[in-house]
């Protein structure tokens, strides 16, 4: 008990401080970054799959509260901001490529928009859902601002939003190479857009380890998949 | 790289600007994002700097939702318990927007290409 006071008690106090589940969150990557690179980056090799696993592990063995290890883990969250900002720079570095598609992409985006949105409202309804489930996997295909806000208008659980809208995007990841690859489709930029139309950030994050072509396409889905799904809900009150 | 993040900083803040201001229900990072396009359109060139800290953080971006991917525990009794509902949406509707998102994108695609030609 003598032996092991200091050790609690620099627990006690590292368990307060945001440095412990920081330092956590980012080892936790590195583990899984490696692991994925080990894997030649197979889809199923998912590095935020991996990460989120160990650390739920650690933060379930450890009993702590989500809240306390996200005082840590906020830096990082934060800079969602200005990386999502950051998607600029290759959309301009790939402008010609980008203009050049800029009819497939208007047509792609509308018909993928209107498909993720309706086709999980229907399945969900069609499986007896209650309506505040319904609602909240609604906008789970778009970025996750977006997703929580229009899910609370629409009668659905934000935080619930949330999550649906983080398993979309990795279900998406991991299911976009395989599909593709089955399809025969090699066209970099349709293949990183609709990753980004069906899962957002995340699906950009995959679509960035494939290629710079498809993580831009993926980029700009995900900024026009939320712009025209905000715009859609927005609307949506002054038809009824 | 400081120069780099902090232009960065300020197009995120440009555009939380404007959606708050404006009350739009649209994320400023990405309106942040239209901001420094137009803004390198404008110049007309990127800075060794930028391209740095853009690609260091666009490589790594799998790190960002990490964070919100723990989170899901939060919700996991909710999840359990409409466990068929949820999954049987999410899966069929993944699969289904990106079969046609990437049909439409080909399809169009071709269409254009053989007006052109």
């Amino acid at each position: 008990m003598i032996e092991e006071a200091p050790l609690y008690r620099a627990w006690v106090y590292l368990a307060e401080t945001p440095l412990l589940w920081l330092t956590a969150t980012l080892a936790a990557y590195v583990v899984a970054d490696a692991i994925s690179a080990r894997l030649s980056r197979h889809p199923l090799a998912n590095p935020v799959v991996i990460a989120s696993a160990l650390l739920i592990g650690l933060i379930a063995v450890t009993g702590t509260p989500y809240r306390t290890y996200f005082e840590g883990a906020q830096f990082v969250h934060f800079l969602l901001g200005p990386a999502t900002v950051a998607l600029g720079v290759p959309l301009w570095r790939n402008r010609a490529n980008v203009a050049a598609n800029l009819l497939p992409m208007c047509a792609a985006l509308i018909a993928g928009s209107l498909t993720a949105i309706g086709s999980a409202v229907a399945i969900a309804y069609a499986f007896g859902a209650p309506a505040p489930i319904v609602a909240s996997l609604a906008t789970k295909s778009t970025t996750a601002p977006i997703a929580m806000a229009i899910s609370e208008t629409l009668g659905g659980i934000p935080a619930l939003t949330a999550v649906l809208v983080v398993l979309t995007g990795i279900l998406g990841s991991v299911l976009v190479t395989p599909l593709m690859n089955a399809l025969g489709v090699t066209d970099f930029a349709a293949r990183g857009f609709a990753a980004g139309t069906a899962s957002h950030g995340i699906g950009t994050a995959r679509a960035f380890q494939v290629s710079e072509e498809a993580g831009t396409f993926a980029g700009i889905a995900m900024g026009l998949n939320g712009a025209l799904t905000a715009t859609l809900f927005l609307l949506l009150p002054q038809l009824n | 790289m400081i120069q780099a993040l902090t232009l960065l900083f300020a197009c995120q803040l440009a555009g939380e600007l404007v959606v708050r201001t404006m009350a739009l229900a649209f994320p400023g990072p990405v309106l942040g994002m239209a901001l420094m396009v137009a803004g390198l359109a404008w110049v007309g060139r990127t800075s060794p700097a930028l391209d740095q800290v853009a690609d260091g953080l666009l490589r790594n971006l799998s790190l960002l939702f990490v964070p919100a991917a723990v989170g899901v525990v939060q919700q996991a009794g909710l999840i359990a318990q409409n466990w068929l509902a949820i999954s049987a949406a999410l899966v069929v509707s993944t699969v289904a927007t990106l079969l046609v998102t990437v049909f439409t994108f080909r399809a169009t695609a071709r269409l254009q290409a053989r007006h052109r030609t």
